[in-house]
Parts: structure tokens; sequence; C-alpha cells
């Protein structure tokens, strides 16, 4: 059970707030999701290049490991450390020649999220604690997705904490408890699927990258989840150039929209979005059950 | 929302939650301050619960969830949207929503009336036990779920699963209805349900404005009253 | 010529005379059997762990002169008026409704003597309840049936019950024939009609959102009373935990042989875990959020005597709660009654079609005619003579143990006599070093 949050920008001003709107917007949402919090922002992409976010053990030194992989690869290789993530920008055909250096080189880091501008974060610990751990108030971006977490059936883990990465630029995060997810879970191991816990958030985000592999479109793939997944869940999917929004026919997980001309903004509870810019004249609706949205720039 | 000159105003951005309750709940009988505005609400939980005092509270913006929760005998005007379950409970009085509510509204309401000049989410006037509920817009789906006894009145439109499992509450639709729940059937339209509908429609300030022919009912088949095999699918 | 021998008629362990009559009720009626109760059937419990009394290692206490303490306090952790009771036994919720009122006045004036409180039930509170007993604690149920503000400011306790253990995942049943005018008026439904209730709360699912709730209750009552949040066992690691982080003062968990008024007899006996597997894991949780003693854990479901009693506080409850054995000592299935459970085509001690509301010991009907069979002031008095000896009993183990306070009892007090026991308890199987189950994480 959680809370989560979601923004995307319509004008430049709203870009260069984007962390410091989605971090009040995260602790916001403390009380509903105090174990956790994670969060993915579409920062500005670098021509040509691929971001891949890591997480590793407190401390870990990321500009010696950035030094060591540029004996590896080819092209340049950028990092910015943030706590106990940092971002590696390598050229996109080194996308994969990076991800096998690093695990012969550093196996203990995890591989959070790779995308063109997807960097993403997630820690245990309380929502403001996360974000300030990850500077996310300082960050910019076309667009970003947030949670909070209260752990359910699982344990309180950093790998259980959302958003959980469901391929290239795009990540899952989801309100909810699914109640088929064991039986799922079994049957994408079959189909070669990898999983780091228990937790029934995962399993849904597997799930929609299997379908993505199959060739469906986000729409469809979400579409397919409402007769394949049971449950209650809404779930929010970032995406490179947008978000989709997705909640289960009986709905009791609440879920408030809102949109201006400056902004469209997602969040669990209405007081997520009462400090946005705007928010008095903005249209505040809540999505329809069973039903997918999608907000993308290029449309 | 209107300045008052003799309202009581309580600003939420330095006062609490606890703080306003708080007074609202001391208000002796002889109490004049009968008139209270609450400025910068901004989505917070809770407001303007357990009311019993025959006052007037208005809500400068959006609330959150449960709303004028357990209300009884005031009146709350809320100039903005409600969250969940907004006068869950209600047992008198007048909540009047300007904007638009979240799921639940008016859940297990006893009595009392709630006013939403624009949508319902799902679920409204759910489990409701003898309250008035009117709706300007549409509502949700799963509306007056088991609804035991009162009235949901709406001018719009409504979603899936209308009445499902309802006992003995009147619903009055004038827009189109998805589809009806279990045991939930169309009824003729008697001249004693027009009076009712009038007697509702006035309640929320829109007498004469609407032509209550223009409604039509529904209600319990009371084929669930008492179990029997044959009706075991509707379960 | 001899006659061959003929083997002796064998009936079937899987097809037993019940499952058959099972069989061929559902066959001539096509509804599911309705009943009142818990779980009948034999389940690991309370009787599979004994106390290691003191020996040359421990020393025992003395009778009557050196203290042992029962005393406990509920909903230390946010309510400014926390409950102090006299013995960590509580009567559990029962309704109006499925109860008389004869009864629910009896239960009040029992468990006002003995110094604890009684809980209201799917129906109310009924002023019979609140007059006389000294500590009430209301419930708020899916139903929310005669839920009202003034009766909320008047409990001295808030309990939102998600489930119990008869039932998890189920709500609330009242046949037509319990429906009398009285109920249906405090239910607002139609008399004489089958009651339908929800399974789920109608404007909050899902801890986040009960946190909310549980907030607004709060509100409701200027953060005066405790609020229990009490759940079916099912998953009680997690519900304990969400329960917490959900703003809880006191965790109520009822396990499958806790009773109910009425539901399907499949529900009782197939869904929701033993108490004794509940305990443990609750008890983790709170540990684990650093909330154990804080945040009070109440126990229920099948509770019988002072032995159960201390057992469960020595597993760590701080307290329980009984239901069925209440109604027991009120006069429930009393074989004096024998002629009468005859002609209902059972016999005392197995009578549980409380649903009919025709129950020949006046607890479990609206027929004002049995009903007045039961005198709330000796029916009262018994209550509280049952109370006060369970109370002596687990004292009496306590002393045996060498302890100052119930609550000093301790999980190494006891031991299992039965693998399955040990494992669900966490102790020792007898004799060994062996707790079964914890080695795998």
């Amino acid at each position: 059970m959680c809370g989560i949050v979601g923004l995307f920008a319509k004008d430049a001003a709203i870009q260069m707030e984007l962390g410091a709107h989605l971090a009040r917007m995260l602790a916001s949402m403390s009380d509903r999701g105090p174990d956790s919090a994670g969060f993915a922002v579409y920062a500005p992409p670098v021509e040509g290049a691929v971001k891949l976010t890591l997480r590793g053990p407190a401390g870990y030194d990321f500009v010696a490991l950035a030094a060591a992989l540029r004996g590896r690869l080819w092209g340049t290789v950028a990092v910015q450390p943030r706590g106990t993530h940092a971002v590696l920008v390598v050229a996109a055909t080194e996308a994969v020649a990076a991800r096998d250096a690093l695990a012969t080189m550093a196996p203990e880091l995890v591989v959070v999220g790779i995308g063109c501008s997807m960097e993403l974060y997630k820690e245990v610990g309380p929502p403001a604690e996360v974000a300030r751990q990850f500077q996310l108030a300082d960050m910019q971006g076309s667009h970003g997705i947030g949670h909070t977490r209260m752990a359910t059936e699982s344990a309180v883990t950093t790998d259980g904490a959302h958003p959980y990465s469901t391929g290239l630029d795009q990540c899952l995060v989801h309100n909810g408890s699914l109640s088929n997810h064991n039986t799922l879970r079994r049957e994408l191991r079959r189909l070669g699927y990898g999983f780091d816990t228990e937790n029934d958030t995962e399993v849904a985000a597997v799930y929609l990258t299997a379908k993505l592999h199959e060739g469906l479109s986000l729409d469809a793939a979400l579409r397919g989840s409402l007769d394949d997944l049971d449950g209650f869940y809404t779930f929010v999917v970032g995406t490179e150039t947008g978000f989709a929004v997705l909640r289960d026919p009986i709905a009791c997980k609440p879920a408030v929209m809102a949109e201006t001309d400056r902004f469209v903004a997602f969040g669990t509870e209405y007081r997520a979005l009462a400090d946005l810019p705007g928010i008095e004249q903005a249209r505040v609706w809540e999505p329809e059950p069973a039903t997918v949205y999608q907000w993308d720039r290029r449309a | 929302m209107k300045q008052r000159a003799f309202a009581r105003v309580i600003d939420l951005g330095q006062a609490s939650v606890r703080d306003l309750n708080q007074a609202l709940h001391d208000l002796g009988p002889d109490s004049n301050a009968t008139h209270w505005q609450v400025l910068n609400p901004r989505g917070r939980h809770a407001l303007a619960v357990g009311v019993d005092a025959e006052v007037t509270i208005e809500i400068a913006g959006h609330a959150g969830y449960y709303c004028a929760g357990m209300n009884k005998r005031a009146t709350v005007v809320v100039h903005g949207n409600v969250g969940v379950g907004a006068a869950e409970n209600m047992m008198s009085g007048l909540v009047h929503v300007r904007g638009d509510a979240s799921q639940a509204a008016g859940a297990t309401a006893r009595g009392g009336t709630l006013v939403i000049d624009g949508n319902a989410a799902a679920r409204c006037g759910i489990s409701l036990k003898g309250g008035d509920i009117v709706v300007k817009g549409s509502v949700g789906h799963m509306s007056a779920f088991m609804a035991q006894a009162g009235t949901l009145v709406v001018l719009g439109d409504a979603g899936d699963s209308l009445g499902d499992s309802i006992y003995e509450a009147h619903l009055y639709v004038r827009g189109t209805v998805a589809g009806l729940g279990a045991d939930c059937i169309e009824k003729p339209l008697a001249d004693r349900h027009r009076a009712e509908l009038h007697a509702k429609l006035q309640l929320a300030g829109l007498a004469g404005q609407v032509d209550v022919g223009a409604f039509r009912r529904y209600g319990s088949a009371r084929q669930l009253y008492h179990f029997h095999v044959d009706h075991a699918d509707a379960y | 010529m001899d006659e061959t021998p003929r083997t002796p008629p064998r009936l079937s362990a899987t097809f037993d005379a019940h499952v058959l009559a099972e069989i061929r009720r559902a066959a001539a009626t096509g509804i599911y059997d309705i009943r009142g109760a818990g779980a009948k059937r034999k389940l690991p419990h309370f009787d599979d762990l004994v106390f290691l009394g003191a020996s040359i290692s421990r020393y025992p206490l003395e009778g009557y002169r050196e203290r042992c303490g029962t005393d406990v306090m509920l909903g230390t952790r946010f309510a400014k008026q926390p409950i102090a009771l006299k013995i960590p036994i509580t009567i559990a919720g029962m309704s109006f409704g499925s109860l008389s009122a004869q009864a629910k006045e009896a239960l009040g004036r029992g468990a006002s003597i003995a110094g604890t409180s009684t809980t209201t039930g799917d129906g109310g509170m009924t002023n019979e309840e609140r007059t006389h007993s000294q500590t009430l604690v209301y419930q708020v149920l899916p139903s929310r049936y005669g839920m009202n503000p003034d009766d909320l400011r008047r409990a001295d306790a808030i309990e939102v019950v998600v489930g119990q253990g008869a039932k998890p995942g189920g709500g609330g049943m009242l046949l037509g024939q319990k429906v009398s005018e009285r109920v249906a008026g405090m239910r607002n439904l139609p008399a004489g009609i089958d009651q339908r209730s929800a399974s789920r709360h109608p404007d909050w699912t899902g801890p986040d959102d009960l946190q909310i709730k549980i907030e607004e209750l709060r509100e409701i009552t200027d953060w005066q009373k405790p609020v229990y949040v009490k759940v079916g066992a099912s998953r009680p690691y997690y519900d304990t935990a969400l329960a917490v982080k959900a703003g809880a003062d006191v965790v109520v968990i009822d396990g499958m042989q806790g009773g109910t008024a009425a539901t399907q007899d499949v529900f009782l006996e197939n869904v929701g875990i033993p108490t004794l597997a509940a305990i443990r894991p609750a008890v983790r949780a709170l540990q684990e959020l650093g909330m154990y003693r804080k945040v009070q854990l109440i126990i229920s479901g099948g509770v019988r005597n002072g032995a159960d009693v201390a057992k469960a506080l020595a597993l760590g409850a701080d307290a329980v709660s009984i239901g069925t054995a209440a109604l027991v000592a009120l006069g429930d299935n009393d074989p004096a009654l024998e002629a009468e459970y005859q002609r209902l085509g059972t016999t005392a001690g197995a009578y549980d079609d409380w649903h009919e509301g025709r129950d020949p010991a006046g607890i479990t009907t609206q027929d004002p005619a049995l009903a007045a069979r039961l005198d709330p002031v000796l029916a009262g008095r018994r209550l509280a003579n049952y109370l006060a000896v369970m109370t002596l009993e687990a004292q009496t183990i306590a002393r045996a143990c060498g302890k100052s306070h119930l609550h000093k009892l301790e999980p190494e007090d006891l031991v299992a006599l039965t693998i399955e026991a040990a494992a669900m308890a966490g102790v020792k199987l007898a004799g060994t070093e062996w707790i079964p189950g914890q080695g795998a994480s």
C-alpha cells in the first residue's frame, strides 16, 4: 500500500523545477508510504548516449568505477554519483558492452534502470530522506514519477521499493495489492525472466516487460493486465516521452489527476497536488477504472 | 468564497486540523460562533468531522477524505472538491460540495442531505441508511451499492452496477445508466415518487428548474431478501 | 454348510457420517449449510503446550502472599484515555441481533464485576450494554449498522474490524428470523429479511487508507479513545505490521476457532489459521517494529481456561478475548435443556444453529419468550465467576513459574507436546532442544 506521484511538464519553467515539485509531492505522501521511496526522473538526454543508473553499497566509489570502465570501452564514460546510486553515461553503441563489463568488474552493483533520459533512484527510509539523499530537489527533467511504500506482504528492502524498471526508459509504480502474482511469477520464470524479490509489483513490472517484448504496445499490454492480473491496483508507468495510468475495474485505490496549461500531475491524494503552481485553477479529475490513459510529449 | 465579517476564520496554513475540529466540538448550545470559514484546506483530511451544532462551515478550497464525516445538524459548504467518503455516516444537516466528489460520497449516511454540484465518483451512496444525496453531475460505478434507505438523485448519468444488492433506498436518475446491479430494476414513477423527487430537488436548490418527469426510478426487485438457490449467481 | 464370515461394516474416514449427511443436505436444499460457533474440527491448540514449572533452577512464588499481578493497560500509544483493565481477559464483539438484549446485559454486568471490557458487534450499541458495561469497546464494521458519532463518543474504545477468525474475508450474516422489529430498526433494514453484509469497508480499502480512516475516528472523538484494529488470523505477521503502520493502538487477532453468529460451515472450517499459529508472527512483527508492549496485542479464538490465558500471554499477547466461552458461562448449550436440544435435532454441546433464533437458553435468539429465560443478573454473576476462575488459574500457573505478573510469562516457559504445536508456537518440543521450522528463513 502506497502513495504515487507523477508530474509531466508542459513548459520550460516547470522542467527546471521538476525535481523540487516531485520532492514536495513525495514528502506529502509519506504517511501512506513510510517505509521506502523511489522515483524516476526523465532528465535531458545526452546526444547519442545512454544512461545506466547503478546502485551500490554505501560509500561506493563510483568515480573510480567510471575510470576503470573507460579502460574497457571505446567511448567516453561520464558519471554523476548521488548517494548510493550513480548515473553512468556511455555511448549508445556501447550500452551492451558496458553492462557486460560491469557484471564482471562490479557484480555487487545493481543496474536499476537504463534509458536515454530515465534516471531511477530508490532506497529504504522515509520518503523525505530518500529524496534528500539523491538531491531530487535539484533535478530537472521533462517528467517524472515517484512512489512511497508501505510494504504489505514482502520485506522492506531496497529491491522491494518502486519504481521497477520494465525496459528502456520505462518503469512502473503501483498502489494496491495483487492476489495472483505467485502464479504469474512462476510462469514468467519459465519464460526466462528473473526476479529479485517476492514483491507483487515486481511481478506486474516483469509481466509488462514480457508483453512489450512480445511486441504489444504499452496500451495493449496494460489492457491485457486487466484480464491477467487479479487484485487491486493503480499503475503509473513512466515512458521515454510521457506516462500512462491504469486503475483496476473495482478501483478501490484512489487516484487524482490535475491539468493546467503548464503541467499534468498525478497523485494518490489531492494533498500531493495542493502546492503545484496554478493548482487552484487546474482541471482536477479522477481516472476512470479499467481505462488506459497516456500522456506523450510528442502528442 | 465571500468573506463574512462575522465569521470565525481558521487558516489551516497556521492552525492544525486538530485545532479546527476541537474548536467545532467545543461549541456550546449558547455559542454565537455560528459561522466559520476555513482557509487553505489544501486537500487535508477529516475537516469538520463529528460536528454536532447548528453552525455553518465554509471550506475555501479542496478538501481531502471524510470531509464533514458523521455530520450532525451543521451546514458545511465546500468551495472546491472533496476526497473519499465526504459526509460519510452523516446524521443530519447539509453538506454542499460545489465541485466534484471522490469515491464513497455519502457512504452509510443516515440522515441529512448531501448535494454535489459536480460529479461523484464510484460507490456514491454506498450502504446508504436514510440520508438524501443529490448529484447534479454524474455518478460512478457501484453507486448505491447495498443502499438500505434514503434517496439518491442523479441529474447526469450513472455508471455500471447501479444499486447492486440494494435494499429499500430510492434511486432517481435523469441521464443514462450504464448498467444495473444485482437485484436492481427500473420501477414505475408514480405521483408519490414525483413528489418525493420534487422535495429532494428542492433541498438541493433546484425547485422548479428540473422536470421530475425526466427521471427514471430504480429500486430493489427484492429477490435476494430470502436466499433461494435459483438466485445463487446473483451472490 | 457354514456361512462365509462377512467382514464387518467399515465407515470411511474420508466419507464419514458427517460428510455424507452434509452431501445429502446440500442435494436436498441447494443452499450451503449455515451455522454459528467457530471451527469445530481438531486443531493444534493451547492443549498441545505445557508449562515448565519451578524446579531446582527456578523458584515458585507463594500463592496469596506473593503477588502475581493481572492488570493491563490498553491503548497507551496515542489515546488520551487508555483503558485500564483488572484482568487480561476481555469479552469479544458479539452483536445485539445475534444475541438477545438480556445476553448483552449479562455480558456487561459480568465484565464490570470482573473489571474488564465488553465489545459491541455488528448491530451497534444498545443502551443495555452501555449502561451495564463499565468499559465498552465500540466496533466499526463494514456494514456500519447503527453507526453514529454519539455512540463513538460514549464508547471507551473503538475497534475497527477488518475481519474475524471464523471467516477472514467474509462479512456479517443475520437471517430473517432474527431480524426482529428492534434489530431491524437499529440496522435500518426491513424486518424479517435475510441481512446480506459487505466484506469490505465502504469508505476505505487497504492499510494506507485505513490510516486516514483511523485519523478521522480520532478526530471525531478528540483523540480520547484507544483505537483497536481487529483482523482474522490469516497473515498475522504482515497484518500486525500494517495495523501498526495504519496507526492502531491495539491489534486484535482472532484465530479460526473464534466463533461467529452465523456463516457458511465451509468457511468456518477451511479459511483462517489456528490461533496457536497466529501469536508468534504477530509478536515478531511488533518486536521488529520496536512496538512490542507499546502497541498491545489481544488474541482470541478458542480461549477456554486460565491455562489458555497464561499460554497466550507467555507467547507474547498482552490480553485475550473470549466469545464462545463467555456464552457457555452464561448458559449456552446447557445439558439441563437436553430435551429441547433433542427436539431441535441436536444435543447439548453441539447446538450451533444459532442463526435460527430458537435458542432454548435464550442467548442467541430474538424470540421474547426464549430471551426472557435468561436472567441477566444471574447470568452476569456466572460470567464474573468464570472470569475469576480463569484469572486465578492463570495466576496459579504463573506463580509456579516464578512470575510476579502474568506479563512476565515468556515463550521459554513453554514446551510443546507435538511437532505441529512446536512449529506453530515457536517453542521447543518437550524433552528436546528442537523448534521445528526455525532453520529455514
